[in-house]
């Protein structure tokens, strides 16, 4: 029986207002496609706050209103084997203020490009544990511009990500929890100098790494994914908002979201799915207290020779 | 498996990536490695240049030094020498760092610190302002808020105090013609290039003691910053056995006692009073209500009194204040003209349909919130050219002074025509023209950034002639830069332009007769 139940979930995560991470999160997930299985679709998804973390302190601005981004993307999994899948993500997105001078952006962000490797999977106990390591790169397909924060449409860094991700599922109900780094490169900006807690003369910005931390439980078959995410996203090193500054490309910006998610196979031959789910940041620092809405429609191709394959990569839901 | 190995290997090379990016994200300023200050000229005779305030360079008296085979002088070439025998690799990194420039490296703290403090302060819970406190700076809001014109003028307060300070240090240079610690002891070891300019007051102190003294005025809460700087650029001279202590001391003593001078005239340049006051704020609104025209209005929630609207009242250093009321220019269009629909549209037309090109323009030239200003956006082009040129300490000086009195006139001639005529911003006329940088708390009429760079390229490219074209093209970039964003007319920034070029031709005219040409 085949497993391509992926839950690609954006976590639209938020910088003062613009997404940092808007991919999507298929790799970050416990599920593999099976060999020469293309899984692809559109997903679109609305990001909105009010309020945001100035440093630590939590406040609302007036002339920006609510702060608003819109995402629509394409993503895709292909399994080179069961064990094996590369993923893709392409957002376009839109920003806007409600309230204010301030003019919106948009444009295509970045292109990431995850590799995801199971090399083990085995019974364990009463359930089937797995370990996954996960491999991706991300950058900039535009000249976007970075340095216009809380609307810019992201920061404008190529970024390498390392993930060991551990899964242990019994019966229909699983558990999920990864670690990851990412490395950040520096940007450049269109200015020549610039204050963070000290002045920069140049147009070069240190963004710091990052490390994210993502646990998801719930209950998993074939059919029907419903589960519960936690993520924790932290930046290492950047500066806090100064007070009633504009946020910087280099900022701290940490966020703790939680959400749900469900996937529901719609076909009876399992290659059409929907996706839904949203988040909240519950706390943060140097971001926006955003809830994000998203959906997305999934269709499975098959590119192997025959239509049926057996169940390679051991899940049995 | 080809295609898996394929995989794998792009994995591996993914992650080596970024490690290596990651180790490698060190940022150089680009001014970091400037080189030691070597003049080509050392303007021996600066001391009969043309001070600022000063009425001669005699006016503070500086103390004959002690003759260099007293025992009290060997005591200071020993102190170099002692600093030498343990020289740590952080003095090497400020011997390195002031070696390339008092005035430039002032210059660039003084930046530092308006960019620190360019933030509008918070409002109240009532929806009211707080204004900064000088009295109390570190409680918020901090003080000061260095918006442009207050930026303006501490540029030009700085620079012209350092100027007439070098101009009287390079008076007494040659009177007392006392010669560098290398020159007296050969065995010196000198870590910077050597030079037949006399040691005596030290040039570095003088500038050090005047920008020091300065700052105690505008930036009172940063002292410890400020004194700190202070102490490694006393110590970087002396490590680097370009002066003993004695030329360091009467150095900074003389600077200190010429800013002393230049604080008392800035307690009097009516600066003070430039916020106003709600009576002052209704009569803008009022007068041009009067006139027939639609009156600016602040467009921050909840709304904030005007920037500075009596700041055209403050005391400019190259024309008296006649001839601020005669450099304003002429009205802009009406409120209620086709021309000013005209020119609205063209502004919109620029938000509506704008490019990427003109959106870095846009950032390049906007220096708002939280940077050192259009002042000092000049004054950092000024700055990395001069670099190149080789000037000594003094002519630096008199060239950067140059540079920010007229800023700060500028200001002053803008800001008068500003609050004169209290023309609306493109965003309060149509409210569908969003900006692409913050929208400044002031009228639109005349465009700052455009007086302020008028006024930087004239003058800049009377010092530097061979660059006139380049400043000028800038100038002109700046001025644009301000439609392309949505934040002004093109009546505001063409007749700023011309506008701060009037402005700076004063200065031009100063330059030709101060005696440095």
């Amino acid at each position: 029986m085949k497993y391509y139940l992926t839950i690609p979930l954006i976590t639209v995560l938020l910088i003062i207002t613009a997404p940092l991470i808007s991919n999507a999160q298929t790799d970050i997930d416990a599920i593999m496609m099976e060999k020469k299985q293309f899984c692809v679709g559109p997903m679109y998804s609305y990001g909105s706050w009010k309020n945001y973390w100035e440093g630590t302190l939590k406040r609302e601005n007036l002339n920006l209103g609510t702060v608003s981004t819109q995402a629509f993307a394409v993503m895709g999994n292909y399994g080179i084997s069961g064990k094996l899948n590369v993923l893709f993500n392409v957002p376009f997105i839109t920003t806007k203020a409600s309230a204010g001078t301030m003019h919106s952006m948009q444009g295509m962000q970045d292109l990431s490009l995850f590799v995801k490797w199971m090399p083990v999977e085995k019974q364990m106990g009463p359930g089937t544990f797995s370990l996954y390591t996960i491999g991706g790169v991300a950058f900039p397909l535009t000249d976007y511009v970075a340095d216009y924060l809380p609307l810019a449409i992201g920061l404008h860094s190529t970024t390498a990500t390392a993930r060991l991700m551990l899964d242990y599922q019994v019966n229909k109900f699983f558990v999920t929890g990864s670690a990851s780094y990412v490395f950040r490169s520096n940007i450049t900006i269109d200015r020549t100098a610039y204050y963070t807690t000290e002045m920069h003369l140049s147009n070069e910005v240190e963004i710091p790494n990052a490390s994210n931390f993502n646990f998801r439980t719930g209950y998993r078959t074939s059919k029907l994914i419903a589960e519960a995410v936690v993520n924790i996203w932290s930046t290492i090193g950047g500066f806090d908002i100064t007070r009633n500054n504009m946020p910087f490309p280099s900022n701290n910006m940490d966020a703790t979201t939680i959400g749900a998610n469900v996937k529901y196979v719609v076909t009876a031959n399992h290659n059409l799915s929907l996706v839904g789910g949203g988040n909240y940041v519950v706390t943060g620092r140097n971001v926006g207290q955003a809830n994000t809405f998203y959906g997305s429609i999934f269709y499975i191709i098959d590119f192997s020779p025959k239509t049926k394959s057996t169940n390679q990569s051991g899940k049995t839901n | 498996m080809n295609t898996k190995q394929f995989i794998y290997r792009f994995f591996t090379v993914a992650v080596v990536a970024g490690i290596l990016v990651a180790c490698n994200k060190d940022i150089t300023g680009r001014t970091d490695n400037a080189p030691a200050l070597f003049p080509a000229n050392i303007d021996i005779n600066a001391g009969a240049w043309k001070p600022v305030l000063l009425n001669a360079p005699t006016d503070i008296v500086v103390a004959a030094p002690i003759a260099t085979n007293t025992p009290e002088y060997v005591a200071q070439i020993n102190e170099i020498k002692s600093f030498q025998n343990n020289l740590t690799s952080e003095e090497e990194n400020l011997v390195a760092y002031w070696g390339a420039g008092a005035v430039l490296r002032w210059n660039e703290i003084l930046r530092e610190l308006v960019a620190k403090h360019n933030l509008p302060p918070y409002q109240n819970a009532n929806g009211t302002y707080p204004i900064p406190s000088a009295a109390n700076p570190l409680a918020y809001p901090l003080f000061p808020f260095s918006n442009p014109p207050y930026a303006a003028r501490a540029y030009a307060y700085v620079s012209a105090a350092q100027y007439d300070a070098l101009v009287s240090a390079w008076y007494y240079k040659k009177l007392f013609n006392r010669a560098a610690p290398y020159k007296v002891d050969s065995t010196l070891k000198v870590l910077v290039p050597k030079s037949d300019l006399p040691s005596y007051p030290s040039e570095d102190a003088v500038v050090e003691g005047a920008t020091v003294e300065m700052f105690k005025l505008l930036f009172p809460g940063d002292q410890d910053f400020i004194q700190q700087k202070a102490e490694e650029h006393k110590r970087a001279r002396i490590i680097s056995g370009a002066n003993v202590r004695s030329d360091i001391d009467a150095g900074e003593a003389l600077g200190k006692a010429v800013a002393q001078k230049f604080v008392t005239r800035a307690r009097g340049d009516r600066a003070g009073a430039a916020a106003g006051n709600q009576a002052m704020w209704t009569k803008l609104e009022t007068d041009a209500i009067a006139k027939g025209e639609t009156p600016w209005y602040c467009l921050e929630i909840p709304a904030r009194p005007p920037m500075l609207p009596a700041f055209g009242k403050v005391k400019t250093f190259l024309f008296d204040s006649l001839t601020v009321i005669s450099l304003r220019p002429g009205p802009p269009p009406s409120t209620n003209s086709q021309q000013m629909k005209d020119e609205t549209e063209e502004t919109y037309q620029f938000i509506k349909n704008t490019t990427r090109e003109h959106t870095a323009i846009v950032h390049f030239w906007a220096d708002g919130v939280g940077t050192y200003t259009p002042p000092g956006h000049w004054d950092a082009i000024a700055s990395e050219d001069f670099i190149t040129k080789n000037f000594s300490e003094v002519r630096w000086a008199r060239n950067m002074a140059l540079l920010n009195m007229s800023l700060m006139d500028a200001a002053i001639v803008c800001w008068d025509t500003k609050y004169y005529y209290c023309n609306p911003r493109p965003s309060q006329l149509n409210p569908a023209i969003k900006t692409l940088t913050g929208i400044p708390n002031f009228p639109a009429y005349i465009s700052g950034h455009s007086t302020f760079s008028g006024a930087a390229a004239t003058i800049l490219g009377h010092i530097i002639p061979e660059r006139a074209a380049a400043y000028s093209s800038m100038a002109q970039e700046a001025s644009m830069s301000r439609m392309y964003g949505g934040i002004h007319y093109r009546s505001d920034c063409e007749t700023g332009l011309i506008v701060g070029k009037n402005v700076g031709n004063y200065a031009v005219q100063r330059a030709t007769i101060d005696g440095a040409e």
